[in-house]
């Protein structure tokens, strides 16, 4: 296929523009005529039987247009869980209603209770105040092993203990009880991932209209998938016809997991806009952002790590609970099982593992996919057993990785390999990745400064953290077995205008990532044309026919695949029509760097004029339809495994506790690389996600289900002067089942940096001698400090 | 009950009647249509609403309109010049400086006023001004070097004037 050298190279991107001057246009910036706004009567306490709602003196407010309650929308399903777990004895997960508007019980802090509409943002959020609401407070669970145990509090009356599901893969347990009995060495670790809020900088926000004259619906959304959005919202909330829907999700300020999911405003403003005849727009504050948008992690796991007297990996166990806050969110219950049981291989070859994962329902905020989602989680418990073990058996850490790695295997001359947990990886060079780090870490001289540190009464620590990712999601098949409801393909329709310019409609979504840029140097690349020629849309179901959207690292792998099969067949075509007007064969037609030309000859047709001949057909074969102009699907064979190998080396303050970052090298392989200044841009903010989690964030809830850090000046988030520059190293190990050979990069940072930052503290505290397994996250000074002492 | 305010904004005079409560930043993206100014928290934390009010980098957020009568007041709107971009504009697209660009104008407006009084600034000074800014899509490493490549600039244009 026809290249000029587009791919690969570090375009400046061409969206930006417009965000620089202030032009981005994001969902809170519609205005739309007519327009109303909405405020909503939220729940004060974790749990409580609602006794009363009184909106008769709001009702009576200036400017208020309607006020509903959950007594007007008991008719109206709720938003689905998009993924089904079953439970070991096969039971269908239990999964409760998630209701638009509650009407019995609120169940978590912030959960919806009412719904005012005014001419104004301050007239309806002061007629929500004089909403007044009578609760009956019930006894809260917000701890997810706690909420198992008999006699806890029920947050869905008719979920016995709490469980969704309970869960395992792998290994029968008892051969991993065998083999881990004749282990010559156990590490065992019992730890908190924490729960994190993702907090991407644009609040949610949307703008729901309804026509009467066309009765269709325009729903404007913060989403990172709009087409799925719909999907859910019309088939399974309102009973609406999707055709008479349009879901537009224009510029959209970050995402990280939190704008995937069908949310309650979502459905609820569309339903309102029909009632009321108006548009109606909300936009969380970020007070409610904290309460609402769902949260990340929040595992409670023991693990043990079983060795023999090599050091070889010879078994891992794993039993952990995750919660799910107080109702199912869209992919909710796939995130501690299918997107974290099945990594627990690692980059290793553990011949026996078994993952048993309960999920519980809790009195707080739904928690979902957030940047990783279940990988980061599965990294941090793999990469911080083989490190303590490494401590332990005072074995060198990147050693006792060399000794355990997976071999290179490129996925096309040798196979892929088929781990114990249901994958099979697509190509790799794990051993690659941690030499590159090492050299690039200078590793002898670390050690040697280590000690030098040590000497003088500081402490210096160095973390490793080899990871690998399933990426690229998914296969529709083999997820649909898994227990997906929905395809996971993607969708691209590529459109050759008259004079040779291209419109890409994609069904990937952008809300940072760069499509617009690297899209277009994809398609610009493989037909030959200027850049500038390439225009991506996405993001608007009325212009782009389908789409899953963009998550998971999917984007380039699923999305850019389904793009090259429609110029693929694009340049089909545009060599019939090039043959027809050459006057030779189709079979004996060429195409490289924008032009058609007979084999062997210099006889040649440039791109554009092959375009205006497919619009323009006076002299064209007979059997040829005009125009060019196609629609392609792309279903992935397999995931991508991205991989890599992060490293940090820090400093601890022996009277406080403060950890400094000194140095983070990441060294990431994610295959091809399209545009490697968007690739390690993403690396970056992954790095800064994943490092937040180690030394800065974390939700507290106290025990009466109250977020105590419900805003930024509460919740730490990471800031400019926290960081280093990152040293950014690469590998490329090409993903051998798609045509761009891309394996992803978006999560990488935030899956990869989490351990590594906590194994270097670790690892600090040993030098002095401070033999400390574990210590929660974040990792506060105080903490840092508490577990000098108490060691 | 309303209130006059007279404000003059990227260079154009403005006379409206106001709310007391209405904040500066529902002022110019409401009432003005400027909507290139954020709102990303109500904590006055975040620095999305960052603009410059009498040539001083502000969070517009905690501000009312009313407090803003008879200033001078640049937003992001305002920033570039005939149509030629500010070395900040050209300097976050040259260093991928943004992505989702949700906080890139309040980071820019942060950093103009850095430049101002310390034109060379060090790695340090650079983070250290960004600090009240949050970012959660580049992780800061590109900005940090987006705001040293405009300092560059700016200098290599003063030296040819």
């Amino acid at each position: 296929m026809s290249t000029n050298g587009l791919i690969g190279r570090a375009i400046k991107r061409v969206e930006d523009k417009r965000f620089l001057t202030g032009h981005g246009n994001y969902t809170d910036d519609i205005v739309l005529p007519k327009q109303t706004y909405a405020s909503f009567v939220r729940s004060q306490y974790a749990h409580a039987r609602l006794l009363n709602v009184d909106t008769s003196a709001a009702k009576e407010m200036p400017g208020v247009v309607a006020i509903y309650t959950g007594t007007d929308l008991v008719d109206v399903n709720g938003v689905p869980c998009g993924w089904q777990v079953n439970f070991k004895n096969g039971d269908t997960m239990k999964e409760p209603k998630h209701p638009l508007l509650v009407a019995d019980k609120v169940r978590h802090v912030g959960d919806a209770i009412a719904i005012v509409i005014a001419e104004t943002i301050e007239q309806a959020t002061d007629a929500a105040e004089a909403v007044m609401v009578e609760y009956e407070e019930l006894p809260c669970v917000v701890d997810a092993a706690k909420a198992v145990q008999s006699g806890a509090p029920l947050v869905h009356d008719d979920v016995p203990n709490n469980k969704s599901f309970d869960w395992v893969l792998g290994n029968p347990i008892e051969e991993v009880n065998e083999a881990m009995r004749k282990a010559a060495h156990v590490s065992t670790l019992e730890f908190v991932n924490q729960r994190l809020v993702p907090n991407a900088i644009e609040p949610r926000s949307y703008n729901s209209s309804y026509d009467p004259a066309t009765e269709k619906y325009t729903l404007y959304t913060s989403s990172q998938n709009p087409h799925l959005i719909r999907l859910l919202m019309c088939a399974f909330v309102l009973g609406i016809p999707e055709h008479k829907v349009r879901v537009v999700s224009p510029d959209v300020g970050g995402g990280f997991g939190s704008k995937i999911f069908h949310y309650t405003e979502e459905a609820l403003l569309t339903w309102c806009s029909k009632k009321i005849g108006r548009p109606v727009k909300w936009t969380s504050e970020r007070s409610e952002s904290f309460l609402l948008d769902a949260h990340g992690r929040d595992h409670i796991t023991k693990a043990d790590m079983g060795f023999d007297a090599n050091g070889k990996i010879v078994a891992l166990r794993v039993k952990t609970y995750a919660n799910l806050g107080a109702y199912l969110s869209t992919f909710s219950s796939c995130v501690p099982t299918y997107l974290h049981g099945t990594l627990m291989q690692g980059l290793y070859t553990t011949p026996k593992i078994n993952v048993d994962v309960t999920g519980v329902f809790t009195n707080t905020t739904p928690v979902d996919a957030y940047r990783g989602a279940g990988r980061p989680e599965a990294t941090y418990l793999l990469e911080r057993l083989i490190d303590l073990a490494a401590l332990e058996m005072n074995i060198d850490p990147a050693d006792l990785r060399f000794r355990n790695f997976i071999p290179p295997f490129d996925g096309v001359n040798q196979p892929g390999y088929q781990t114990q947990v249901a994958l099979q990886y697509d190509s790799g060079n794990y051993e690659g990745v941690l030499k590159k780090g090492l050299e690039m870490v200078n590793y002898a001289e670390v050690r040697r400064e280590q000690q030098e540190a040590a000497h003088n009464g500081k402490l210096v620590g160095i973390g490793f953290s080899t990871y690998i990712e399933a990426c690229g999601i998914a296969p529709s098949a083999i997820v649909g077995s898994l227990g997906c409801r929905a395809g996971l393909f993607e969708s691209a329709h590529v459109r050759v205008q008259p004079t040779g310019k291209v419109s890409v409609y994609t069904g990937s979504h952008s809300h940072g990532q760069g499509h617009e840029t690297t899209f277009a140097q994809v398609v610009a690349d493989k037909l030959g044309i200027n850049l500038n020629d390439v225009e991506i849309i996405h993001g608007d179901s009325e212009a782009v026919a389908f789409g899953m959207g963009t998550y998971g690292s999917r984007s380039l792998s699923v999305g850019g695949s389904a793009i090259i099969k429609s110029i693929e067949k694009i340049i089909e075509k545009g060599k019939k029509i090039a043959a027809h007007k050459l006057e030779a064969s189709a079979d004996d037609i060429e195409f490289s760097s924008g032009k058609f030309t007979v084999k062997g000859t210099d006889k040649s047709i440039g791109f554009g004029e092959v375009a205006l001949t497919a619009y323009v057909p006076h002299v064209y074969p007979k059997d040829l339809e005009p125009g060019l102009d196609f629609s392609s699907f792309y279903d992935p064979a397999n995931f991508t495994y991205p991989f890599g190998c992060h490293i940090a080396v820090v400093e601890v303050d022996k009277e406080t506790g403060k950890v400094s970052l000194k140095r983070f090298i990441a060294v990431d392989d994610v295959g091809n690389v399209i545009n490697p200044m968007i690739v390690e841009g993403q690396i970056h903010g992954g790095l800064v996600q994943g490092i937040g989690q180690a030394l800065f964030e974390g939700a507290e809830y106290d025990e009466n289900g109250q977020l105590t850090n419900a805003s930024y000046m509460d919740y730490c988030m990471p800031r400019a002067d926290d960081f280093p520059m990152f040293e950014m190293g690469s590998q490329v190990t090409p993903c051998p089942h798609n045509p761009l050979g891309v394996k992803g990069a978006g999560e990488a940072g935030t899956i990869g940096a989490a351990p590594a930052i906590v194994n270097a503290v670790i690892d600090a505290l040993w030098s002095g001698g401070h033999k400390v397994k574990d210590i929660r996250m974040p990792l506060t000074s105080e903490r840092v400090w508490h577990a000098m002492v108490d060691a | 009950m309303s209130t006059k305010i007279n404000v003059t904004v990227n260079g154009v005079q403005y006379s409206h009647f106001v709310e007391p409560r209405l904040l500066l930043v529902s002022y110019l993206r409401d009432v003005l249509h400027l909507t290139g100014t954020h709102v990303g928290c109500d904590t006055s934390n975040c620095g999305a609403c960052t603009i410059h009010v009498n040539g001083k980098a502000t969070k517009c957020c905690t501000l009312l309109a009313v407090q803003a009568d008879g200033c001078n007041i640049t937003t992001i709107e305002g920033l570039s010049n005939n149509g030629e971009l500010h070395p900040l504009q050209e300097g976050f697209n040259e260093c991928h400086g943004l992505q989702c660009g949700f906080c890139t104008p309040g980071m820019i407006m942060t950093a103009a006023d850095l430049l101002q009084h310390n034109p060379q600034p060090s790695e340090a000074d650079i983070r250290h001004a960004l600090d009240g800014n949050f970012c959660r899509c580049t992780g800061y490493h590109n900005i940090v070097k987006s705001v040293q490549y405009a300092a560059q600039k700016m200098k290599e244009k003063e030296v040819v004037h």
